[in-house]
């Protein structure tokens, strides 16, 4: 109970912070836009090959952003050493993780609707075919980036090249995941419920969202205090 | 002594693999892929090698974390660039096959794509080591990078399993006779080529640990001689 209450507390200061600032927040959803609108460019337009090309287009989109997004998570706590004061806090490590992640969670997850809904118009995809089910994929590929990104962005957080260290260790890291969500989203975007042929990637997402969120509360005090 | 064990090591790894290479050279063709196919004599063990090294570094990071104690970072970092060392070997080896035999050097397959992954991961624990000036908080995230690393490869092989292969399946020791047991015999036999290059490999690392340790000492000294 008392966990859950300090996951909380973490969870609604960033929250807080970040709608106050909205600085992660507005440079994630206006780079999401730009790439959104970057993709029109790169291939041709009609919708058959949009529907083709909507799920992997969507998730790099969101890996993108998201990466923009995490970035921040743990260097916001950088200026007046409010990172030290954090972890020096009475509150174990795996609780302010917890607490970030959830955070992101929701602001990645806002991030994502947003484009969703950009995608939608104009690539004319009408994606809210399988709503219910496309939901349940994006939260647990959302899940996997958001961890990943967190726990990395702890890690980071101290390292020289932080910006550019964090995409180029979480993308490999994210490689079944995104392969999974961008499988699944493939064929709820025609349309299709999840069915036999890709029913085995949900089990794999929502195996690699338990594994890594283990064994990133696990080994998160070894990062954050060393 | 350390030093003797080390010369003793590098010899007999040395000699096995010349005689299994006599060995190899003297085999015929394989029916549909003619000389080719002998690539397999090192592209199977380079990989199983490889997989032993990211064995240890997990091992060795673990330790690491509970003990910490820095000779189990030097270990992990050395037996990490050895194995990055013999998957890139198995990557390339297995590329040159394919050319010949696919027609390109690379396609998009269950175990090029996961051995790819796996090498990017450890190369990013590499990374993440240059990155960090701290010593104690470089081995803290290395291990942390590595142990995740390691848990990433299974999922990764499994992952892309479910989706395309076009890799040739295994073919030691199969009961139809495909590869006879003999010839199987000079990978995995007791002076077989995958023997040799793990040997060739702790060789390696502990080749490796040596200028890590030296480096640390190094390190050490120029530290107390800054602080007079």
């Amino acid at each position: 109970m008392r966990f859950a209450r300090q996951v909380l507390v973490i969870a609604a200061k960033d929250l807080r912070a970040e709608i106050r600032t909205k600085e992660a927040i507005n440079a994630s959803a206006a780079f999401a836009l730009v790439i959104l609108l970057l993709f029109s460019f790169a291939f041709d337009l009609d919708p058959d090959t949009n529907r083709e090309i909507a799920s992997g287009l969507l998730w790099l989109v969101f890996a993108f952003a998201g990466t923009l997004l995490l970035n921040r998570s743990f260097a916001r706590e950088l200026p007046n050493d409010c990172l030290d004061a954090l972890v020096a806090a009475p509150i174990p490590g795996s609780a302010l993780f917890i607490g970030k992640a959830l955070a992101n969670y929701v602001l990645l997850l806002a991030i994502e609707l947003l484009s969703l809904v950009v995608f939608g118009i104009f690539y004319n995809v009408r994606w809210t075919v399988q709503f219910g089910q496309l939901m349940i994929v994006l939260a647990l590929g959302t899940w996997a980036l958001t961890i990943m990104g967190t726990i990395f962005s702890a890690l980071t957080v101290n390292i020289r090249l932080r910006e550019v260290m964090l995409p180029i260790l979480i993308y490999p890291f994210l490689v079944p995941a995104l392969m999974a969500a961008i499988q699944l989203t493939l064929g709820l975007m025609k349309g299709k419920p999840i069915g036999p042929d890709t029913a085995a990637w949900l089990p794999m997402l929502i195996g690699f969202d338990l594994i890594y969120t283990a064994a990133s509360v696990v080994l998160v005090d070894n990062i954050l205090v060393g | 002594m350390r030093d003797k064990i080390l010369y003793i090591l590098g010899a007999v790894a040395v000699l096995m693999v010349a005689r299994n290479i006599y060995l190899i050279s003297g085999l015929p063709g394989e029916e549909a892929q003619g000389a080719i196919f002998k690539i397999i004599f090192f592209h199977v063990p380079l990989a199983i090698t490889a997989f032993a090294c990211a064995t240890v570094a997990l091992v060795s990071s673990i330790l690491f974390l509970v003990k910490k104690d820095f000779k189990y970072d030097a270990l992990a970092v050395s037996v990490t660039e050895v194995g990055l060392a013999f998957l890139a070997g198995n990557l390339i080896t297995g590329s040159i096959w394919a050319r010949i035999i696919w027609g390109v050097w690379w396609a998009w397959d269950v175990r090029l794509t996961s051995a790819l992954v796996c090498w990017i991961l450890y190369a990013s624990y590499l990374m993440i080591r240059h990155a960090v000036e701290e010593p104690t908080q470089r081995a803290n995230l290395a291990a942390v990078v590595s142990i995740f690393a390691f848990i990433d490869v299974p999922i990764v092989y499994f992952s892309i399993r479910l989706f395309r292969t076009q890799h040739p399946g295994p073919v030691f020791f199969s009961s139809n006779g495909s590869f006879p047991p003999d010839w199987s015999l000079i990978i995995f036999g007791p002076l077989g080529n995958l023997f040799a290059l793990c040997m060739l490999a702790a060789l390696f690392t502990m080749i490796r640990l040596r200028q890590e340790e030296t480096q640390r000492e190094l390190d050490s000294l120029r530290r107390l001689a800054h602080a007079f």
